[in-house]
């Protein structure tokens, strides 16, 4: 669980602004978007997208390819103006207090995009220099930070040199330098092997613990790794919101039982008699059989019975949870499986 | 520290890390010595200052400021390194004035490294030191605003070529606004008064008067104005690419 009310958010936004709302217990949406609306010429590429982050949560921005996460994450850090609507960070509105918004905000671009000829200390000193940190304070974080993310080795090295993983690594390092409340990743995994992705996502878990984090995938892995609440979207609307498990009860796999049974031929037919079983479906390659419920009923148990009975031999019988794919294909497609895909994601 | 100092050394320690920096030193300082000397007839006319030095720069920055600014904007934009810049907490504004203050700057240090040229004509003369100066500080001024218009033109397109080209091209405009040719061009088409106002355009003019000694407000004025509003001018097209 990892539902903690931001205790660094709470740190921050007392020494920021006493006496104001906020240091009334009063935590506002870490994250909120109002209406936000981008368009490129005729293309919508973000529509009247509303949505809230709150406090301690992780919360996944999932969409296809081009379904304009990167747009909204854009202008929610403030470096793209929203054709309209708006879009706030702790509060402070990024076209009216932009400054104040980029503050609270450590923002991950995707690609992780960084001066290449600089050495990685050099590019972190500019962010500390950026951030405008008092020298002694400056070096603390910076220390803080290499040490966080392992970035010792390599101080020394051009970023143009190092290896997409360690790019990334120093990409996250500069968003959370200032140690923001609020931070927001796009795409932090995207293009890494198994194992860099590995790293990433358990430093976004440890980040977690501490604030409040947005984060941009189109891997549904990354969702049951690391969120604990999800938005879909597609061709710039808001489809759904919920968390992974409320997704994975929209599956139809939700609650279904699988197995593996050689000759069970005469058994499919009894478990179809079942009062409960909605369905029987058999994979085609290797045979293996899974049980749909009716909504609501639950049939591990009277189909483990009856498998007992016929004196079926069974290696292995899977509860399915529900496939995030599944849910998310249905979602984001429309009922001829046809992808809402605009017309490539504009840099 | 600002951030705008931040940018400022940021840009400035690219310039040396990457070669620009050598190379851009080096060819000024050659051509700089090679054009006094055979192109400006620094012996022959027997005079101990530094005009022919002087009246040679305008045509070196033609060709070097443009390379020099012309990665300004094109580069980050390119790179994605804008998105990193600008999600950052600074304004466009003060984004435009590190990346001018680096370049100013380092124009300055070429400047400087060119008092072996000073030395030699105190050395063979005697000259009058106080118009050296000037002229100097002119060609700083000049400098200023060569470099402004490279900063609005690398922010108008990702493609550094065509900032190149672009600012070279107004800067050869600019340069040669207050020559004979180029007015009587115009004579026929403009009314007297706006001839009369693109003459004023012309930076050689202010940049001779400047380096004749004569420190004029309306010649410095001409400098400082024309390099605010190029600056200005490129924040709003920065503006502009968020919005569109």
């Amino acid at each position: 669980m990892r539902y903690i009310a931001g205790r660094p958010a709470r740190r921050w936004l007392n020494l920021s602004a006493p006496g104001d709302a906020f240091s009334h217990g009063f935590l506002p949406n870490m994250i909120e978007t109002d209406q936000l609306t981008r368009c490129y010429g005729n293309l919508t590429a973000v529509d009247a997208l509303s949505m809230r982050v709150e406090p301690g949560q992780v919360l996944g921005l999932l969409g296809p390819n081009g379904a304009g996460k990167s747009t909204a994450m854009r202008m929610i850090a403030g470096f793209l103006v929203p054709t309209s609507g708006t879009a706030r960070v702790c509060g402070y509105d990024v076209l009216r207090e932009p400054l104040q918004a980029k503050r609270a905000l450590g923002y991950l671009p995707e690609g992780a995009p960084s001066y290449g000829e600089l050495t990685v200390r050099e590019f972190l000193q500019f962010i500390v220099r950026m951030r405008g940190f008092r020298p002694d304070v400056g070096f603390r974080r910076f220390d803080e930070v290499v040490h966080r993310l392992q970035l010792e080795e390599v101080l020394g090295l051009c970023i143009d040199t190092l290896s997409k993983g360690l790019r990334r690594r120093v990409g996250l390092a500069q968003a959370i330098l200032h140690d923001p409340p609020v931070l927001m990743l796009d795409e932090p995994t995207d293009g890494l092997d198994p194992n860099q992705k590995h790293a990433v996502r358990q430093l976004i878990d440890v980040m977690a613990r501490e604030r409040t984090i947005l984060i941009s995938t189109h891997l549904l892995e990354e969702v049951h790794a690391l969120c604990n609440r999800v938005v879909i979207i597609a061709r710039g609307k808001l489809m759904a919101d919920a968390t992974p498990a409320e997704l994975e009860q929209r599956s139809r796999y939700h609650g279904a039982v699988s197995f593996s049974a050689p000759g069970s031929g005469m058994s499919q037919e009894m478990l179809g008699r079942l009062p409960q079983v909605a369905a029987i479906e058999v994979d085609p390659l290797d045979g293996r059989i899974t049980v749909f419920p009716k909504p609501g009923e639950r049939i591990l148990e009277p189909v483990e019975q009856l498998l007992r009975q016929q004196g079926l031999e069974v290696s292995e019988i899977q509860l399915e949870r529900g496939r995030l794919d599944e849910v998310f294909r249905q979602i984001t497609t429309d009922g001829n499986g046809q992808h809402h895909v605009m017309s490539g994601e504009r840099a | 520290m600002s951030p705008q100092s931040a940018v400022m050394r940021r840009e400035l320690r690219s310039y040396f890390v990457t070669p620009v920096a050598y190379v851009f030193l080096v060819i000024f300082l050659v051509l700089a010595g090679i054009l006094t000397f055979y192109a400006g007839d620094f012996y022959e006319r027997g005079q101990a200052d530094l005009q022919p030095f002087f009246m040679m720069h305008p045509w070196l920055y033609l060709i070097l400021v443009p390379a020099l600014t012309m990665r300004m904007w094109a580069e980050e934009t390119r790179g994605g390194t804008l998105e990193l810049l600008l999600t950052l907490p600074i304004t466009l504004w003060q984004a435009m004035l590190g990346k001018f203050l680096a370049a100013w700057l380092f124009i300055g240090l070429a400047l400087v490294l060119t008092f072996p040229i000073w030395i030699t004509v105190n050395y063979l003369g005697s000259p009058d030191n106080g118009v050296i100066l000037a002229g100097y500080l002119g060609s700083w001024l000049m400098a200023g605003t060569f470099i402004a218009i490279g900063a609005c033109l690398s922010a108008l397109t990702r493609s550094q070529v065509v900032a190149f080209i672009l600012t070279a091209l107004v800067c050869v405009l600019l340069i040669l606004a207050g020559h004979p040719q180029v007015l009587d061009f115009f004579q026929g088409a403009l009314p007297r008064k706006l001839v009369n106002g693109v003459a004023h355009l012309s930076m050689l003019r202010h940049f001779e008067a400047i380096s004749r000694g004569v420190l004029d407000v309306r010649d410095l004025l001409y400098f400082l104005l024309s390099t605010l509003g190029w600056l200005l001018a490129g924040v709003l097209l920065l503006d502009l690419k968020r919005t569109r």
